[in-house]
């Protein structure tokens, strides 16, 4: 397991590009930060965004996740590469002529995403942890550690991102190609999930019973939008009378579908690669 | 013609099969790129692939290396016990031409090479030097000179200490310098009692240096054996003298002379029999002909091949 780590590490850590874009990666997760100091007034009133408890534990852990993980699409292109860069440079022919199997391969490439997506997980938490302790309004321990599953669907979200990616990097063999794959998809969720909300199934719920298999959907659904959970939103809420009966938890068959999707997009990785002439 | 043969002994007394392909088929949709292809490779010996382009040579040894999957037939890397990543770690193998990182050093492309088959990295700065690029081992791969990339792609090649080198093509696209210096890397790989395995389709570079050949047409094998076995024939004499056709009416008696034919202003004899040179002059001498010329050789192994493959 080593061995294959470090062989992916060694390829990543003399790239520059892949450092680059990872380094800018970590730094747009520390500016989370700078939303605390987002200030501006309305005549009188001077509205600071730290004070509207976006920070308090324990919801800062599912704000943080939330805002941490749009921020996936910057290392999304550096696994895209750091496949499809196997491909143009031939080196994944060479590779397995030096004696890697097409198993370890893949393996290799997923150790990696996991290991990614670790860094990014144990990163949020320190950043939201800080960010916590400086602006929450309740810091018992009790609290601080509440809600913790939000860090867990952050981390199983972006391994599952990643493996789309990866997957998606096998199949395509372009960087370019395969990322733009990525936003077609996007779209082509977004178009189904239209045509069956509001033309096929109109006024039901089957359409979001259904797409919530869909891979981009059912990794959407893990760390649901945390906004209209804000005090602000919901006294405005109910004073138009309109009380949210939401649920923000992260629901196990969510992580479920999620997991399979991962696991299938590893194994039709390694499935392509076995069928493949290189 | 001068034929080098780097014949060295194997390294223990019975001999061991590094390779071995049975009934090897490869198809690509309709055409069929390697047609029911079998041989074994021997340790010790220097083999090479014959055979025009398309003729199904790097795809033979794209399946044996793991990157094709063969349609049928089988084949196995020495006993036959591992799997084939597993021995390909024990072999040194370039295909078509060097792929590595370009944004990596030559020493740290070489040690990604290392960690992959599992040997210390202490090799590297060894194998640059026999290639004599250690001075270069700092600069980016995509900074070198195609030859110098073809230098390191063998250095790589060489990491693991092979049981068997596999060159595919390694001088296409150099220039002559460059063709020298690879050829030069691999005589004294070869000398050093490597098994190699050399595909190309430029006859004199395997001639230089093979002493078995695998010679394929459109994916069928046409011959398999050694250099010196592949034509019966006891070679053939090219002579000349001042009265050519009382020459030409003392061989036809002959049995020990094949075909004659006559080419140019010399006369070209193949022989049916083990001849020397100087009895044939002396024969002739005796029946008061006098030679101008008179030379005796083997056929090219360009010729031979040649011959060969318009047979089919």
């Amino acid at each position: 397991m080593l061995r294959l780590l470090n062989i992916e590490l060694q390829k990543i850590r003399h790239n520059k590009a892949a450092k680059v874009i990872s380094i800018v990666y970590f730094v747009l997760i520390t500016f989370i930060a700078l939303i605390a100091s987002i200030e501006f007034s309305f005549g009188s009133v001077n509205f600071r965004v730290a004070d509207q408890g976006i920070f308090n534990f324990p919801f800062i852990w599912h704000f943080n996740s939330f805002m941490a993980a749009i921020l996936k699409i910057f290392l999304a292109i550096v696994i895209v590469s750091m496949m499809s860069n196997e491909y143009s440079y031939r080196t994944l022919k060479q590779n397995l002529i030096d004696g890697l199997s097409k198993q370890e391969f893949v393996i290799s490439k997923f150790l990696t995403v996991v290991l990614f997506a670790v860094i990014s997980t144990v990163f949020l938490f320190i950043v939201s942890m800080i960010l916590g302790l400086s602006f929450s309004d309740y810091t018992e321990i009790g609290i601080i550690f509440s809600d913790m599953e939000y860090l867990l669907a952050y981390f199983i979200k972006l391994v599952a991102f990643f493996s789309f990616c990866l997957f998606l990097g096998v199949l395509v063999k372009r960087s370019a190609f395969a990322l733009g794959f990525l936003i077609i998809w996007f779209i082509f969720e977004k178009i189904v999930y239209g045509l069956l909300k509001w033309e096929l199934f109109k006024g039901t719920n089957i359409a979001d019973n259904l797409t919530q298999f869909f891979p981009l959907e059912a990794m959407s659904n893990l760390i649901k939008e945390p906004f209209s959970r804000l005090g602000a939103v919901q006294s405005a809420a109910n004073q138009l009378g309109e009380g949210f009966t939401k649920s923000y938890d992260v629901e196990w068959h969510t992580i479920l579908i999620t997991l399979v999707w991962t696991a299938l997009f590893v194994y039709w990785s390694y499935v392509i690669l076995k069928r493949r002439d290189l | 013609m001068i034929r080098h043969t780097y014949n060295s002994t194997p390294k223990n007394q019975f001999v061991n099969t590094i390779l071995t392909i049975n009934n090897l088929t490869k198809k690509f949709g309709s055409i069929t790129a390697v047609n029911n292809l079998s041989f074994s490779i021997e340790k010790g010996n220097v083999y090479g692939i014959l055979g025009p382009n398309g003729s199904g040579k790097s795809t033979t040894l794209g399946i044996v290396l793991n990157v094709v999957n063969r349609t049928s037939g089988d084949f196995h890397w020495f006993d036959g016990s591992g799997t084939t990543h597993e021995a390909l770690k024990k072999v040194g193998a370039i295909i078509e031409r060097p792929n590595f990182y370009p944004y990596m050093t030559a020493a740290k492309n070489l040690e990604l090479v290392c960690k992959i088959k599992g040997v210390a990295s202490d090799k590297v700065h060894e194998k640059l030097d026999v290639v004599g690029l250690l001075d270069r081992k700092d600069s980016k791969f995509s900074t070198f000179s195609l030859g110098m990339k073809q230098r390191l792609a063998i250095a790589s090649a060489l990491l693991n200490d092979p049981e068997i080198l596999i060159l595919d093509e390694p001088t296409n696209g150099l220039d002559p310098q460059g063709i020298h210096q690879i050829r030069e890397i691999i005589k004294k790989i070869a000398s050093e009692g490597t098994t190699i395995l050399l595909a190309s389709h430029l006859l004199d570079e395997v001639e230089k240096v093979c002493t078995h050949v695998v010679i394929l047409r459109k994916g069928e094998s046409l011959y398999t054996g050694s250099v010196d076995g592949m034509n019966a024939s006891h070679g053939f004499l090219t002579l000349r003298s001042q009265d050519m056709s009382a020459l030409k009416g003392a061989l036809e008696g002959n049995k020990a002379f094949g075909t004659i034919k006559t080419e140019g202003d010399s006369l070209i004899v193949y022989l049916n029999e083990p001849m020397d040179a100087s009895e044939v002059n002396k024969m002739l001498t005796d029946k008061g002909i006098f030679l101008s010329h008179l030379v005796k050789r083997k056929e090219s192994l360009e010729e031979q091949f040649l011959e060969l493959t318009k047979n089919k």
